[in-house]
């Protein structure tokens, strides 16, 4: 099945990918194409190998074979600083927040803006990472109160919604979520598919990892379904039913 | 978010506020206690000494904020603190008579650093790259520099023979005689010894010292980059890597900082008592890691600042003075500040529960 019909450029495009471990082949010669504004659902069992395959494309593994092109370039990436400098930014499940600091200062973490005191005294632009945060707030249509609150003092969605804005920031050309509503009650996992939407409507692809066929039926404009290391299924959630996906995803027929 | 859990969040912010000003009141309380009940305690005189006091423990402890706040306990600034002294000490009895003594403490505190940087740099690289933890690889240096310390000194103290340290270990900024008046930096010339009785300093230097150190530690932590990843690095150290913090370069240096504090806090050992002692720092695990935690860092990592170790720090001094004012048997203090650390441990505790909820 292949439900490719656009005609634009893909964002992302991944050819013949294969990881290995040991003797195992967690990923088996998986190519994918992802375009502007699309949202991707990545459906499988456990062990089915879509938190590999995603790590391949975010810097984390480098691949065992097959390729990786960014907006028509090929790309390789040493790690996963690598792969966000080049825009592909990746919301971990456990988000990787420093719940003892503010939002504005995750928003920022390890790239903070400075100003020079006095012309030496270098110190962090506090005023400017609150703008800043603001407007990408703002942009993403997300409403927390005070933004000097350490993480630690806010709701699941809305530690969500940071690393969302992180990631949206820094000008992502594909933002990638694994599990984002695993932990999350029913009113925030709504407020997670609205992020995804509102990332859409701006032209940024999402890849989503999920298990839930709410949220996958909720966002997802395609679905890629994986078992036991290869792709089964790359389908228009529009044309198939939670039970298509199940069968796909345990090889029923 | 729904009312639950804006309850939570109330009532985990009431019990922040009281985990932050527990310590202020506590302070206020015992100024005041001691200022009633213990005579010659509010004067001038007396609170400048707790201040002068304070000094090397203020000092060593601005190490160990850094250290707490990410995540870590440095248990070697104490011993590095006494080899450090030892060092400097042998360092300034080796010079020539005539050299000036501004020279003299700079080539000490230039050796005791050195010396204490190596240990820094080996706590941190055991810590950032070797995976150590900090408990054991500080635990160790703990007992090679005491070793270290005893065995140079013959385990004896130096007495450093270069006039007019004590001076500058004691001495103040201005002097205040009833009859000559004010004078800079010097007491008054031509005053009997009798009449130095009614002299009185003001700004000892080593305050003076404690205070800019204070104000410098203070603004790193609160305002720069690096002060920004010390806290990230102990809320979350998996994420402040993924953020691309360099975060074991980061470690080795808050472990050197550390070393680098006690160095400093050898130093004004030396000119205080004139001499270097490897036993010098001895009492200052117990007291380094109260003053912290009274300050409001958490054992965890993550929290607390340069402000509330001053007044961890302040709390220890103002006791240990009042105790003796009081006529208390000093050893008491020791009994005190290790209930004050379990309590204030136990409020630490108690937020963070709260905060997991
Ligand atoms: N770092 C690793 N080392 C060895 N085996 C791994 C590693 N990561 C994943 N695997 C294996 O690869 C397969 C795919 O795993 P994974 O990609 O995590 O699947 P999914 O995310 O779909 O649940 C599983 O059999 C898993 O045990
Ligand atoms: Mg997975």
């Amino acid at each position: 099945m292949d439900a490719q019909t656009t005609t634009h450029e893909p964002v992302l495009r991944a050819t013949g990918l294969v990881k290995r471990f040991g003797g195992l082949t967690a990923v088996n010669d998986v190519s994918l194409d992802i375009h502007p504004g699309e949202v991707v659902a990545l459906a499988g069992d456990n062990g089915a190998g879509k938190s590999t395959l995603i790590k391949m494309i975010s810097g984390v593994y480098r691949p065992d074979g097959g390729h990786i092109y960014l907006e028509g370039k090929e790309i390789t990436m040493a790690s996963p600083l690598e792969a966000r400098a080049l825009g592909i930014e990746t919301i971990y499940q456990d988000l990787a927040l420093c719940e003892n600091l503010d939002a504005t200062v995750n928003i920022f973490l390890g790239r903070e803006p400075t100003k020079r005191l006095f012309g030496i005294f270098k110190q962090v632009d506090r005023g400017h990472m609150l703008a800043e945060s603001n407007k990408v707030l703002e942009r993403l249509d997300i409403k927390i109160p005070n933004l000097r609150r350490p993480i630690r003092q806010m709701s699941g969605g809305q530690r969500q919604a940071v690393a969302i804005a992180r990631a949206v920031y820094w000008n992502a050309r594909l933002v990638i979520m694994d599990e984002p509503t695993a932990a999350l009650g029913v009113p925030e996992q709504r407020k997670v598919h609205e992020l995804v939407k509102t990332l859409k409507s701006q032209n940024v692809p999402v890849i989503i990892i999920s298990h839930n066929m709410q949220d996958i039926f909720a966002v997802a404009d395609r679905i890629i379904v994986m078992r036991r290391g290869q792709k089964v299924g790359d389908v228009r959630a529009a044309e198939v039913t939670d039970d298509d996906l199940v069968s796909l995803m345990v090889g029923a027929t | 978010m729904g009312v639950d859990s804006h309850q939570t969040y109330s009532r985990h912010a009431w019990l922040d506020t009281i985990s932050r000003i527990w310590a202020w009141l506590f302070l206020l309380a015992m100024v005041l206690f001691f200022s009633l009940a213990g005579e010659g305690f509010f004067t001038a005189f007396n609170l400048q000494a707790i201040l002068a006091n304070m000094a090397i423990l203020t000092i060593i402890a601005m190490g160990q904020t850094y250290v707490i706040i990410s995540g870590g306990i440095d248990l070697s600034a104490g011993w590095v603190m006494g080899m450090a002294a030892v060092i400097s000490a042998t360092v300034m009895n080796s010079l020539p008579e005539t050299t000036p003594v501004w020279l003299v403490v700079l080539s000490g505190l230039g050796v005791g650093l050195a010396a204490a940087w190596i240990a820094g740099l080996v706590n941190g690289i055991l810590i950032a790259r070797l995976n150590v933890p900090p408990f054991i690889a500080t635990l160790g240096m703990f007992g090679i520099a005491r070793g270290i310390g005893f065995l140079l000194s013959g385990g004896m103290p130096v007495p450093i023979y270069v006039k007019g340290l004590g001076f500058l270990g004691n001495g103040f900024l201005l002097y205040y005689h009833p009859t000559v008046g004010w004078s800079f930096l010097t007491p008054p010339a031509g005053l009997a010894q009798a009449d130095l009785r009614n002299l009185t300093g003001y700004f000892p230097f080593v305050v003076i010292v404690m205070l800019v150190l204070l104000l410098i530690a203070h603004l790193v932590l609160s305002r720069t980059q690096f002060g920004l990843h010390t806290y990230a690095i102990g809320g979350n150290k998996e994420a402040a890597m993924r953020a691309g913090i360099p975060v074991a370069r980061r470690l080795v240096t808050i472990y050197m900082l550390s070393a680098t504090f006690a160095a400093i806090a050898g130093l004004v050992y030396n000119v205080r008592f004139t001499n270097g002692a490897a036993n010098a720092g001895e009492a200052m695990l117990l007291d380094t890691v109260a003053a912290v935690v009274i300050g409001g860092a958490s054992l965890f990592g993550g929290a607390g600042t340069v402000i509330g170790t001053l007044i961890g720090a302040l709390i220890i001094s103002v006791l240990a003075n009042g105790l003796v004012i009081m006529r208390v048997n000093p050893f008491w203090q020791f009994i005190a500040v290790g209930i004050v650390i379990i309590i204030a441990v136990l409020i630490d505790q108690a937020r963070a529960q709260f905060a997991q909820e």
